[in-house]
Order: structure tokens, then C-alpha cells, then sequence
């Protein structure tokens, strides 16, 4: 069983105040750390878990500059065997998740696959596209939001989360892209033998137009819908803060909610 | 290329699901100012009763009645989205932003090579170009979107983001009729799961207390244990306590989990996603306490403490107890 997982790093905001330049079209992530998106994280877990029940190699694909090495090192750590890096500085938040599937394919197209998974959606743009138009340019079948996956006789057996905790059970033939959602599975961590082989494991490098990628095609792709600016958004708070000490604050609330509760 | 705004139906087991009239009158609303029609495209099987409702939110609902779309499929839905829009040209094509919108707008962005504006939360037409609004980073950043108007543009709408608004005049329905074209067998729909359901059954509590990533450690769940007691509570979580597995998943509330509308929910280290605030709004009373004052969690609250919850729970636990007992 060959996979290929496609993940990337984004920046943790919990907490973070984000500063927004370059006239509101680009976002400064200096200080924010960078960790494995986690819907990705999952992806790759789910990779590693499926190469260990059916035997097969599993390739992780990330579009974006040296900083994503680190996370690719820990993925090829916890058992993933290569990895493809595919340069594309042109990326920035304005771009369109057709594009970035244009990308992923066309690093992917070529190769034999038997499952191509992403994650669910990013937490940086939170497109939940990307898999789904992946699938299509590669022109196999499909499954969004996939909260349990599992593989027999050459068909994945997936269900797909629903509103109101209803899953969607489907069968799909192979090859398929799947887009993993978080909750499907605990991602390892990896073990300090797994962090020494990785350093050995092969990490391609390539230029968007080494692998065929013209700057027209994606700025095409990006065309029909323009990001005009970002800027941050505005929490309306309505909730009464309470005053005074931590003591005066939690007697305060304790007495609001005995009688909002009919306590 | 027309004026008009074509919106796809989003339905599920015989029921219409909220977003599609929510969709439409937002359609509505703009085509005032575009001066086309709205149309409603239905695919399904025996939901007349679906199409009669659609007629009060649109001018045309086109309801293709079809066994073949008795349950949701990607690839089927695909390819009647794809004729109907390369035949009507329209200016907008409104889908879902959902579990079903998510698997079928981007394939169908791609297969006919239409622009796709994601997570929309608002739109409107200004001087010949459409805006829309979507937001990244968890919601922290809005970003404006400027979307041509010389070609047909795609977007996915976030659900609760608009008003339902009926029409005073009901529009038409038509009948069309979709060419056969056979089905490959790649995906075969198989069967709905049922939402899991525990010993406690959330939407029925009077008192929440729910917890979320503040918490960090399941372990650290021993102080949101001590203050439910007090409170006669049950205990609910967002997404991140229920992927963590410190809680069961039919505790979850948000819109993959639990829509719940106590006399009091306590939100306790959850910052508040869209998804999160669509399970819990409606309840009586809100109290938040977090130590992030931009958490959006404050926007639906009524009550807050902006702090540590390792420092603040445990004493309004006290507190709680001690005007109980006095009473």
C-alpha cells in the first residue's frame, strides 16, 4: 500500500495577538510557534497506522520553505519513509486552495498511490477544499471528513462525520483521497530511534517549476476571486465582566449562577 | 452569462437543513441589487414537500425527483451542478459550507474550472463586483474577498451566518429531468450512523458545565468534576476535549455534536469557534471564564471572568457551596 499524506506546519495563535502588514495582505507570524496542523497530524497518524496493518510506504507532500523541515523530520521519525518538499514562494494567504491542490497533484501525479490523505482543513486559511479538488485533479475517487477509516480487499471502508454526530458510512474503491478529520485517532509521538533514522530518510527538494508548475497556471487558478485585505476581526463582547478581586469576582458569579440556575 | 443566483438545496434524511433557506435569503437580498432571479436547485428523491418550501425562499426551484438522490452523493450531485451551471451561466452558485458542501464544491470548483470562495460569512454586491467576506487563523483574521463578475463564481456559505427571511410571493417549481449518465461504482453510499448516545443525555440538562483546550490534561478534569457536583451539572465538552478522548463523544456540543439550550451553560477554557457557538448560544445564561479577552467565547457570554481557570474554578466552587449550604 502506497500513501502519500499531504501536511503542513501552521502558526499556533491560541492566545497570540496577530499583526497584520504589508497593507493587510500578509499576516506576521514572527514569534508564533510552528506546529503540524492538527487535522495533518492526524493524517499522517492514520498513514502510518494503515502501512502497519497492510505493509506499503507512506510519503509525506508538503508545499512551502525549510521552515516545514522540522515537522517533516518528526513525521519521517514516527514511521512515514520519505518525504517531497515542492518550493512555492509565491504562496501566501490570499491563495486559492484550487492552486494548492494544482500543486499537491501535480508533485503527486506520476507516482503509484493507493491513498492520498490530507487533512480535514488547515487551522491557518480553514479551506476544507484542498483534499476534495486534489482528488479531482487527480481524477480518483473521493471522501471528506473521513472519522474512521479502515482498508480490505482493495476498498476503503470510511465514515464521514456529519452535522449532529451522524457519520456517513461509504465505500470507495482504490485509489482514493481521503481527508482526515481530528479525533480519528491519538498521533504518536515520535521515539528517540525513530528521530535518529529520520536524519537518514530522503527529503526531496524541488522548485514549483522544476516540477512543472507555471507561475500563469496558479495565478489563473488564483484570478476569478482576489483577496483584497485581511484585517483582524472584532469579538462584540456582550458578557458583564466581573469586578473586584479573584475572590469578589468568583462569590459574584457563584451568587449569578444558583440564580440563574433556580438553585 | 445572467444575473441569476443559483443556491443547491442542502437536505438529509427528509429534512431541510437551515442553511439552505439561510442561503436563499441572502440570494434574495442580492439579487435585488443584481437584478437577477434566485433559483433553488433540489435533488432528491420524494422531497415535494422539500420543493413546496424552497418555492417560499426563491423564485424557481428546479427539483430533479430521482431515486438516485435519495441519499447524498458527490459524484451524482457533481454532474447534474455541473450541467445546470454550464447551461444557466449563472453569476453565483451558493453550496453549503458542511459536511456535504465540503465534498463536493472544490471537486466540482476543479471539474469545471470555476473560482471557489470558501467559509463565506458575508456577501454583498457593491458597484459590478460581489464581496465576500471569510476568515482565517480560527476565526482571529477576516479576510475581504473582491470576486469578478465576468464569470460564474462559487462559493460555500458558513451556516447561522444569515437571517432567514421568507417571501411574501412563493415562486415556481420545475420539474427537470436529469440525463442518465452511469454511475461509475467508485463510491457507494452504504449507510447513516446514528449520533451516539451515553447515560446522559446533554440537550436535556439544566446546568452545563463544558469544558475545552484550556483544560489541557484529562487528569485536570478532577475541578470541573468537583464544581458540576456542587452544581447538580452534567459535563459537556468542545471538539478539542472530545478528539482528546477526555470526554465521551456524545458530550460534544457544537454542530458535528450536541445543539444545547440549558438554563446555564459554563464554558470553561473554550475560546468559542463558530462551530462551538452554533451548539450552545441558545442557552439562557452563558458564563465564560478564560484568560484570552479576545476569546470569541465573550461574545455570546453574559457573564465572565477573564483569568486562570486553575485559579478560578476551584474557588468558585467554594463559593458555590457555601451559599448552598447557607440556604
Amino acid at each position: 500500500m502506497n500513501i502519500f499524506v499531504c501536511i503542513k506546519s501552521v502558526p499556533n495563535v491560541s492566545g497570540a495577538e496577530i499583526k497584520i502588514t504589508a497593507g493587510g495582505r500578509a499576516v506576521e507570524l514572527g514569534g508564533l510557534p510552528l506546529e503540524i496542523n492538527d487535522a495533518d497530524n492526524c493524517a499522517v497518524e492514520q498513514a502510518i497506522l494503515l502501512k502497519e496493518t497492510c505493509g506499503g510506504s507512506v510519503c509525506t507532500v508538503t508545499i512551502g520553505a525549510k521552515e516545514q523541515d522540522v515537522m517533516i523530520r518528526m513525521a519521517l521519525a514516527r514511521g512515514c519513509d520519505r518525504a517531497l518538499r515542492v518550493e512555492y514562494p509565491e504562496m501566501g494567504p490570499g491563495t486559492s486552495p484550487l492552486a494548492i491542490a494544482r500543486i499537491l497533484a501535480t508533485a503527486i501525479r506520476g507516482q503509484e498511490f493507493d491513498l492520498v490523505l490530507t487533512g480535514a482543513m488547515a487551522s491557518d486559511d480553514g479551506h476544507m477544499a484542498v483534499g476534495v479538488a486534489l482528488a479531482q485533479e487527480l481524477g480518483v475517487p473521493y471522501a471528506a471528513i473521513a472519522r474512521q477509516v479502515s482498508v480490505e480487499n482493495g476498498k476503503a471502508r470510511v465514515v464521514r462525520e456529519l452535522e449532529g454526530g451522524v457519520g456517513e458510512l461509504v465505500e470507495l474503491s482504490l485509489p482514493a483521497v481521503l481527508t482526515i478529520q481530528t479525533g480519528i485517532n491519538k498521533p504518536r509521538y515520535a521515539q528517540i530511534l525513530g528521530i535518529r533514522a529520520a536524519q537518514k530518510k530522503e527529503l526531496n527538494v524541488r522548485g514549483a517549476a522544476d516540477i512543472g508548475i507555471g507561475v500563469d497556471t496558479l495565478a489563473e487558478l488564483n484570478g476569478g476571486a482576489t483577496l483584497d485585505k485581511l484585517y483582524r476581526s472584532q469579538v462584540v463582547c456582550k458578557a458583564e465582566f466581573l469586578e473586584g478581586d479573584l475572590d469578589a469576582q468568583a462569590e459574584a458569579l457563584a451568587g449569578k449562577i444558583i440564580r440563574a440556575g433556580g438553585l | 452569462m445572467r444575473n441569476e443566483i443559483l443556491v443547491l438545496a442542502e437536505h438529509r434524511q427528509g429534512n431541510l437543513r437551515d442553511i439552505s433557506l439561510e442561503m436563499l435569503a441572502q440570494a434574495t437580498r442580492l439579487a435585488g441589487s443584481l437584478g437577477g432571479e434566485v433559483v433553488t436547485l433540489l435533488l432528491g428523491s420524494s422531497v415535494g414537500h422539500l420543493a413546496a418550501t424552497l418555492t417560499r425562499h426563491s423564485d424557481k426551484v428546479l427539483y430533479s425527483d430521482d431515486a438516485r438522490f435519495e441519499h447524498f452523493s458527490s459524484d451524482a450531485y457533481r454532474r447534474v451542478l455541473a450541467d445546470v451551471i454550464l447551461a444557466r451561466k449563472p453569476a453565483l452558485v451558493m453550496i453549503a459550507h458542511s459536511a456535504q458542501g465540503a465534498d463536493l464544491a472544490p471537486a466540482l470548483a476543479v471539474e469545471i474550472e470555476l473560482p471557489l470562495t470558501t467559509d463565506v460569512i458575508s456577501i454583498a454586491h457593491d458597484e459590478g463586483t460581489l464581496k465576500a467576506t471569510r476568515q482565517m487563523f480560527q476565526g482571529k483574521v477576516n479576510a475581504d474577498y473582491s470576486l469578478a463578475t465576468d464569470r460564474t463564481q462559487l462559493i460555500t456559505v458558513r451556516e447561522g451566518s444569515f437571517m432567514i427571511a421568507p417571501r411574501t410571493e412563493p415562486g415556481l417549481i420545475e420539474d427537470i429531468v436529469v440525463p442518465v449518465t452511469p454511475d461509475n461504482g467508485y463510491k457507494k453510499f452504504v449507510e447513516y450512523l446514528e449520533a451516539q448516545t451515553g447515560a446522559v443525555d446533554i440537550t436535556k440538562s439544566a446546568i452545563l458545565v463544558s469544558v475545552g483546550r484550556g483544560i489541557k490534561e484529562q487528569k485536570n478534569l478532577a475541578i470541573i468534576e468537583e464544581l458540576a457536583a456542587a452544581l447538580n451539572a452534567d459535563i459537556c465538552g468542545s471538539r478539542v476535549a472530545i478528539d482528546a478522548g477526555w470526554l465521551p463523544q456524545d458530550r460534544q456540543v457544537g454542530i458535528t455534536g450536541k445543539v444545547v439550550k440549558p438554563k446555564v451553560y459554563i464554558a470553561i477554557g473554550i475560546s468559542g469557534s463558530f462551530q462551538h457557538l452554533a451548539g450552545m448560544s441558545g442557552a439562557k445564561t452563558i458564563v465564560a471564564i478564560n484568560k484570552d479577552p479576545n476569546a470569541p467565547i465573550f461574545s455570546v457570554a453574559d457573564f465572565a471572568i477573564v483569568d486562570d481557570l486553575f485559579k478560578v474554578v476551584p474557588k468558585l466552587t467554594q463559593k458555590i457551596k457555601s451559599i448552598r449550604e447557607q440556604s
